[in-house]
């Protein structure tokens, strides 16, 4: 059973153990609420600048969750690229098109009474195979990931690596062709 | 071994990639690429050089190092064949890392010698490409560690060697070259490609190492062809050998080479004297557990009597022609037939020497020639003459390097020749005496070639000879240095190429006085006699025409080979294709033409069929395609959500119904 | 402990709310956000795995990395093509462009 909250006693404090444990779970919890919670106020919000603000507290989140998972180098990629990099980019092309946050129109389509319930379809589907797959799987302890993510990025998957360079390059120069004014085409 | 080291051999593969690296950038940048692409072919060709010798350094030292000597390999699985795994790679010995110096040096030395020799040509870029295409090739063909890799290589030498000599394929003589040499060598790929399915078929396997692992069990093993039975072992040396026949300008497939002197004069340098068909000798050394099954064996006989054959009779054309290339090509087949005997006599190392020494001298007298062709504009002998006044660093390494030809002492032909001489002294009288012969023969054409062209006066006074510039000059000194000093890693007394390259136990045979004498004096019979008729004619030099004409006009004719091969083999093989014509012209035509009236009349019937039934049902689903097309394009607004909601629920409904019926 | 079904559960749920946006935003920069949202909804598998079955060889950070890698080129890439659409029709509605049609 998923939402299981038997096990919280925060006032055992004899077990340290246990103790541990419920903090971890509550601490999920209010993680997992907050990402839910801004992540519906970003599909959902009508100014589009709200939206990205709880995006960034999704993003948020994310990192939160990835701690939780002693993620600790992914958590700082996170906040690094998404952030750092991807709301500013997000917050740049807002500006550039800022003709329309003027207009205080619905950012929702009228085709959202189909899309909700084909949305909540996929949901229980998803969460029907969460719960009635046996996973049975137990984590292990867990130390500093970011050695042997270096190790691995630089051995095993250097390949993929310097691929996925070559991705980020090309996506560079694709954005930067598509953007940039055409001015050759314009005869004004 | 030490970890620097096997990082650097584990580097080998890297030589014949450099090259084809440099044929793709030539080909990609053309006359833009710097120095019109030479630079850029030289680049490569020096980058192998230097891994060759950084991996030469450490056979060598480890091979001498005392420890038991391992070939270094390295191989991937290239493809599955049933449950056999072949597998691509390299294996580096010291005949490999000989072969590597050999060919990387040469080829070096003669992309710098182009840049000059072949200055203002249109189609220079494609010249360089070409090079490099060659150098990759034949350098995968030292390295390589299998006979499947070793006979792709081996045809791509070929090809490469076909765009060469064809390289002015304006000249009709040129073009003609080119297609015979290629054909011709093809003969002897047959036979190679044969060769290696009978080993594959009986060994299992394409490694060298395995197969001569597995020679031992073959050595009872025939093959039964309708009633005769065939003993594998010399079955598949004789079929490897045909390959190197074709390749090495043996008898009776040496008519070739002579003919492919049409090339530009550093490819006949490179291909036709030092590299390439020396391949033919490296397949026969590399493969030599196969073709030395046990001492005498008939394959070994068949290497030394087709070896000793060409030698004599290569050797006589020569002292009859006119062109100065013809002459130095036939002088190339003759000292092949050297090593072929060679080897066949049971002087591995002997022969394998020879490879090596002949490769440094040949080149140098292609490219001294190749100067003495860009100084006066013409190949005829008798048009030269007192050209050592006028081109003196031509001369002096031309002269350096037909003493190492001849076999004078102290220089590396010395060293060679003598070690074959000396092996063939051992194992068969009647061998060393035509041996000798050839020597004799050698020294006398030479010694006319060097007369004719640079001593005497000058007999045509249309042509003003003069030094070729600097980039030609100094490959021929460094040429004719190693002319005269490779021979000395074979010194008698110490002589560790014998160390490193051998076969089997590897005992050396005793040194001896009498055949180093009689060699020399061979040697230095023909240089007197040949100083008799052209220095200072004591003798008439045209006395042999005079007193033997037929003997004469039979050498100047080449035996009449190539005439032979035309009334024997491609009239019969014309005649043939006219009656096969005649034949498809009438029987199989006729055929023809009666199965296209039978389709005719069917036609008729079924177009009838066509018009009526087919295409009433075509128009039915034509137009029911029509009304539905009606309807569902209300369905396509071109809004992406609507696109994307409708992906969604499909995902959904697919989901459902996988996973929860 | 945590248990591993709760981590799937909430990328789950983040996933569909991805997906939500992205089928009603009316602004291609809506969208773009939706599937920012969905691609950490991935990740977050992908990490919640990695930790459960095998917590040292970390193969689904690695994955994780390359998904955030290309994550950041499609948002360059989707940024570069709205403000491009923008620049020529002067608006970004993804409700308004029809052009799909041909």
């Amino acid at each position: 059973m998923p939402f299981d909250l038997h096990s919280i006693n925060l006032f055992d404090m004899g077990k340290q153990f246990v103790f541990t444990l419920t903090l971890q779970k509550i601490s999920f919890l209010a993680v997992a609420f907050m990402t839910f919670a801004s992540a519906v106020a970003v599909v959902t919000m009508k100014n589009i600048f709200h939206s990205l603000l709880f995006l960034v507290l999704t993003f948020l989140g994310v990192a939160g969750i990835y701690l939780l998972l002693s993620a600790d180098f992914l958590a700082a990629v996170q906040v690094l690229v998404y952030i750092g990099a991807i709301t500013v980019l997000i917050m740049f092309a807002l500006m550039l098109t800022s003709k329309l946050m003027a207009k205080r129109v619905s950012q929702t389509m009228e085709q959202w009474i189909v899309a909700l319930p084909v949305t909540l379809g996929i949901l229980v589907v998803l969460i029907r195979l969460v719960v009635l797959n046996p996973w049975g799987m137990k984590a292990a302890p867990a130390g500093p990931t970011t050695g042997i993510i270096g190790t691995s990025l630089m051995t095993k998957y250097l390949l993929p690596f310097e691929l996925a360079s070559i991705v980020l390059l090309v996506a560079v120069v694709g954005a930067i062709l598509l953007a940039k004014e055409d001015k050759s085409d314009d005869p004004s | 071994m030490c970890d620097f080291s096997k990082n650097i051999m584990e580097l080998t593969w890297l030589i014949p990639v450099l090259p084809i690296l440099a044929f793709g950038l030539i080909l990609l940048t053309g006359r833009r690429g710097p120095g019109e692409g030479a630079y850029i072919g030289i680049a490569g060709i020096a980058a192998s050089f230097l891994l060759s010798l950084a991996v030469t350094v450490i056979t060598v030292a480890s091979a001498l190092g005392g420890h038991e000597f391992h070939p270094f390999t390295h191989s991937v699985v290239w493809a599955t064949l049933g449950n056999i795994d072949v597998r691509m790679g390299f294996a580096v010995d010291q005949l490999t890392v000989m072969m590597l110096m050999v060919v990387t040096t040469v080829t070096l030395l003669v992309q710098v010698y182009s840049i000059g020799y072949m200055h203002g040509d249109p189609r220079y870029p494609r010249y360089y490409a070409y090079l490099s295409l060659f150098s990759a090739a034949m350098l995968s063909l030292v390295i390589s560690d299998n006979l499947l890799l070793f006979y792709m290589s081996w045809e791509l030498v070929g090809l490469a060697s076909y765009l060469l000599i064809g390289f002015w394929f304006e000249k009709p003589s040129a073009m003609r070259a080119a297609k015979k040499a290629f054909i011709v060598t093809r003969l002897g790929d047959v036979g190679l490609f044969l060769g290696l399915i009978v080993l594959f078929w009986y060994t299992g396997t394409v490694n060298m190492q395995e197969m001569f692992a597995a020679v031992p069990s073959l050595m009872g093993t025939t093959l039964k062809i309708a009633s005769v039975a065939l003993p594998v072992l010399p079955l598949a040396g004789i079929l490897l050998f045909a390959g190197a026949v074709g390749k090495s300008a043996q008898f009776p497939l040496h008519v070739w080479l002579p003919d492919a002197m049409e090339g530009p004069t550093p490819v006949s340098a490179l291909i036709h004297a030092a590299t390439m068909v020396a391949a033919g000798v490296y397949l026969v050394g590399r493969m030599y557990p196969v073709f030395a099954y046990e001492p005498h064996s008939i394959t070994l006989t068949v290497v030394t009597v087709i070896g000793v054959t060409t030698a004599i009779m290569a050797a006589t054309i020569a002292t009859v022609q006119h062109d100065i290339k013809r002459v130095l090509a036939y002088s190339t087949i003759s000292q092949l037939g050297y090593m072929m005997f060679g080897l066949g006599v049971g002087g591995y190392t002997a022969g394998l020497l020879h490879l090596m020494t002949h490769a440094f001298f040949k080149a140098n007298l292609f490219l001294g020639s190749g100067s003495v062709i860009h100084g006066t504009g013409t190949q005829d002998m008798r048009q030269m003459g007192g050209l050592s006044k006028k081109m003196p660093t031509t001369y002096w390494t031309f002269l350096i390097a037909t003493a190492a030809l001849m076999g004078l002492p102290f220089t590396s032909g010395f060293f060679s020749k003598d070690e074959i001489l000396l092996e063939a002294f051992h194992t068969s009288l009647p061998i060393f005496w035509l041996g000798l012969g050839a020597a004799f023969l050698t020294a006398f054409y030479m010694t006319r070639l060097v007369a004719l062209t640079f001593w005497g006066e000058a007999r045509d006074p249309s042509i003003h000879a003069h030094e070729s510039p600097r980039v030609m000059t100094i490959p021929l000194i460094v040429l004719a240095v190693l002319s005269l000093v490779s021979g000395y890693i074979a010194w008698p007394s110490n002589n560790i190429f014998h160390h490193l390259v051998h076969f089997g136990d590897g005992a050396a045979v005793p040194f001896s006085w009498t055949v180093m004498l009689l060699a020399t004096s061979a040697a230095f019979l023909g240089l007197g006699l040949g100083l008799a008729l052209y220095l200072r004619p004591v003798i008439s030099p045209s006395i042999f025409r005079e007193k033997l004409p037929w003997a004469y006009n039979l050498l100047q004719n080449k035996f009449y080979f190539d005439e032979f091969y035309w009334a024997v083999l491609v009239v019969p093989l014309f005649w043939i294709t006219k009656v096969l014509a005649r034949f498809d012209a009438r029987i199989v035509d006729g055929l023809v033409n009666g199965v296209g009236y039978a389709t005719l009349g069917l036609s008729i019937a079924y177009s009838w069929f066509d018009r009526v039934v087919v295409d009433g049902i075509v128009n039915l689903v034509g137009g029911a395609t029509r009304i539905s097309g009606r309807v569902l394009r209300y369905g396509q607004t071109g809004v992406l959500q609507n696109y994307a909601l409708v992906a969604f629920t499909g995902v959904l409904v697919l989901a459902w119904f996988y996973l929860f019926r | 402990m945590i248990p591993l079904e709760w981590y799937l559960a909430l990328a789950a749920v983040l996933f569909c709310t991805g997906i939500f946006g992205v089928l009603t935003r009316r602004n291609a920069i809506g969208i773009l956000m939706g599937i920012e949202l969905m691609l950490n909804a991935a990740n977050i598998n992908l990490v919640a795995f990695a930790r459960y079955m095998h917590p040292t060889i970390l193969t689904g950070h690695i994955f994780a990395i390359f998904v955030i890698t290309i994550a950041a080129a499609e948002a360059a890439v989707g940024l570069a093509i709205i403000i491009s659409i923008y620049r020529n029709i002067e608006l970004i509605n993804v409700d308004k462009i029809n052009v799909m049609k041909w």
